[in-house]
């Protein structure tokens, strides 16, 4: 995009002259829903530790598109189809229900994510094949994969807000529930939760906003939104509602920069996204570090303690 | 090329085709580098999943990507960005530890990130490059095994024949640690070395099945066969050996499939013969697992 409009040194120019644009304030209105719905339930995939069936269903919606392509079909249809659809495909993988993922570390059976990379890996081959039984649409495909901040119509954003408040309604619906199944399933089963459901219930969810954000960032770097803002956040605060609102304010951070610097500059929105995504992570990461050895110090524990 | 067509239930007719299909060399360079890589695939798949680490084979298969098109943007030979990217990244992460590489946290968002930088790469290779274009992409991630040259064929059956004795030889050790790491390290086994090694080798795994199915279906290589074996016996060696098969078997079942019907592409059929295994072995399990054995022995003692 760096031909549009070179940068200078009043921002509040570039940003007015970035704005002017009528598909770069789509991008911007788009890549807005797109990253509160992403902070919001990417903070909980991290939660569950579900980012391995995060970014499955993320890639499981490249099919979809290239499928509804390859049949003439409006690429929407064809994302929130395929995502909806892998999500109960993976709630099936015996275990993938619950929080945690089972066993999943050194000696542990790894059936279940086995089972995942299977259904990744298969939702891919369909995906090249639908591509290839379509025939040219190479640059197509790269904007399947990687995400374009051009040509969102008015029309997109529509669907996506509908999508995304519908996600945010069902996500506080599930809000206790979810919350306590995710931090301790045992005593959650105990007291009458039905973990079961409502861990369907959030891969399905999670499918829906796949779907929604793979439209703009592409199927293989939705993920970056989902995955990194919310690693950032449950870095910086142990609480979960402050941890949502945190992993927010990221998401829509790097989306609103990634988007700014992707305008000016010949690089795509998909690499910046996950560059400034990776960055918060590694920023938040780098200062639970050094908090957790603040307060290890002796003397030190009643300054960097119980903030609660 | 004609398309070939298979005529079923007809012997000779199959014969012929059969012969007619060994006869193209683009068949014969694809079954010996599929052969091998299929083999090694199955045996690392075996270990990936006993241990967990899927989701860190399908992080090394994006690094492949990266790694491959660094090497195209820099204007080096793809297999030297390939390697070197997946080798290294492997090591990387088996150097932070065991928790390291089954933190799904920690390999989502380096992934994320490694495919950002494949997008940086490939903007690069497609804008600066002359004869840049999608096809090498599309070839990186989802494989060319049909135009793999013979001294490509050649090189990879090498490459992966030399990757499967460096595994069996750390087999044993690497197994014991994989079941029971305390035990192992109490018992002397070098456990915090077989770590990076072993993802070393899937690393080196992910760069040569990158060429056969490309970077995004590699996992599915890894993990189906090795899934399916692992339903099928409880016993780690039984399962070590029948995991190679399976994904051999899938690896020639697709390539006869792709070459039968030439509108699909091989990639697609080889992924999805290995999917299939998986699901009848989760089929026939689960059958087996829910019918009553009515005519069981007891066993005495």
């Amino acid at each position: 995009m760096g031909t549009d409009g070179g940068l200078s040194w009043h921002l509040v120019d570039d940003v007015r002259i970035m704005l002017s644009y009528h598909f770069m304030l789509n991008a911007v209105r788009a890549g807005t829903i797109v990253a509160v719905v992403a902070g919001a339930i990417g903070y909980l995939m991290v939660l569950r530790r579900q980012s391995f069936a995060g970014h499955t269903l993320a890639v499981i919606g490249f099919p979809g598109a290239a499928g509804a392509t390859w049949l003439g079909l409006a690429t929407g249809f064809g994302y929130f189809g395929f995502c909806v659809a892998g999500a109960l495909v993976i709630a099936a993988i015996p275990g993938v229900g619950r929080a945690g993922g089972g066993p999943g570390g050194l000696g542990g059976y790894g059936e279940e994510s086995a089972g995942i990379g299977v259904v990744q890996a298969f939702a891919l081959a369909c995906g090249f094949l639908f591509v290839s039984l379509y025939r040219g649409f190479l640059s197509g495909l790269n904007n399947l994969l990687f995400g374009t901040i051009t040509g969102i119509t008015d029309d997109q954003i529509l669907v996506l807000l509908v999508a995304g408040v519908g996600c945010l309604v069902a996500l506080v619906a599930l809000g206790r529930p979810l919350l306590f199944a995710s931090v301790d399933p045992e005593v959650a089963r105990a007291s009458g939760v039905p973990v079961r459901g409502v861990g369907v219930a959030f891969l399905v969810l999670l499918g829906l906003t796949t779907a929604g954000t793979s439209q703009i960032t592409g199927s293989l770097l939705v993920f970056a939104l989902l995955v990194a803002p919310a690693a950032a956040a449950a870095r910086l605060t142990a609480r979960p509602v402050a941890g949502i609102a945190v992993s927010v304010g990221l998401a829509v951070l790097v989306t609103w920069l990634g988007e700014a610097v992707a305008f000016f500059s010949p690089f795509p929105i998909g690499f910046w996204v996950t560059t400034f995504g990776f960055g918060a992570f590694l920023l938040a990461t780098g200062y639970r570090a050094a908090a957790d050895r603040a307060s290890r110090r002796p003397g030190a524990r009643v300054l960097a303690g119980s903030p609660t | 090329m004609t398309g070939p067509v298979l005529v079923l239930g007809a012997a000779p007719a199959v014969g012929g085709w059969f012969v007619d299909l060994l006869a193209h060399p683009f068949v014969q360079h694809a079954l010996l580098a599929g052969t091998a890589i299929a083999a090694l695939s199955g045996l690392v798949g075996y270990f990936v999943v006993l241990r967990g680490q899927v989701f860190a084979g399908d992080m090394l298969s994006h690094v492949a990507y990266t790694g491959a098109l660094a090497a195209l943007a820099a204007g080096v030979d793809l297999r030297l960005g390939l390697f070197a990217a997946t080798i290294g990244v492997g090591v990387g992460i088996g150097l932070l530890g065991g928790r390291a590489a089954s933190d799904d946290v920690v390999i989502g968002n380096a992934m994320a990130w490694v495919l950002g930088l494949g997008v940086f790469f490939l903007a690069l290779y497609t804008t600066y490059r002359a004869t840049g274009n999608s096809s090498a992409n599309v070839a990186v991630l989802f494989g060319s095994i049909f135009g793999i040259g013979l001294g490509a064929a050649v090189t990879a059956a090498v490459v992966a024949v030399a990757l499967i004795a460096v595994l069996l030889v750390i087999a044993r050790p690497l197994l014991f640690a994989s079941l029971d790491p305390a035990v192992a390290a109490a018992r002397g086994v070098p456990v915090r070395l077989l770590g990076p090694l072993f993802l070393a080798v899937v690393g080196a795994t992910a760069g040569e099945a990158s060429q056969a199915v490309g970077a995004l279906l590699l996992a599915g290589l890894l993990a189906a066969p090795a899934a399916a074996a692992q339903r099928l016996t409880d016993r780690p060696w039984r399962a070590l050996a029948l995991s190679p098969v399976l994904a051999v078997a899938a690896m020639w079942l697709g390539l006869g499939l792709a070459f039968a019907v030439p509108t699909l592409p091989p990639s697609f059929t080889i992924m999805a013969v290995a999917t299939a295994e998986y699901l009848a072995a989760v089929l026939v399990t689960e059958v087996r697992r829910r019918v009553p054995v009515r005519d069981a022995v007891p066993v005495p003692g």
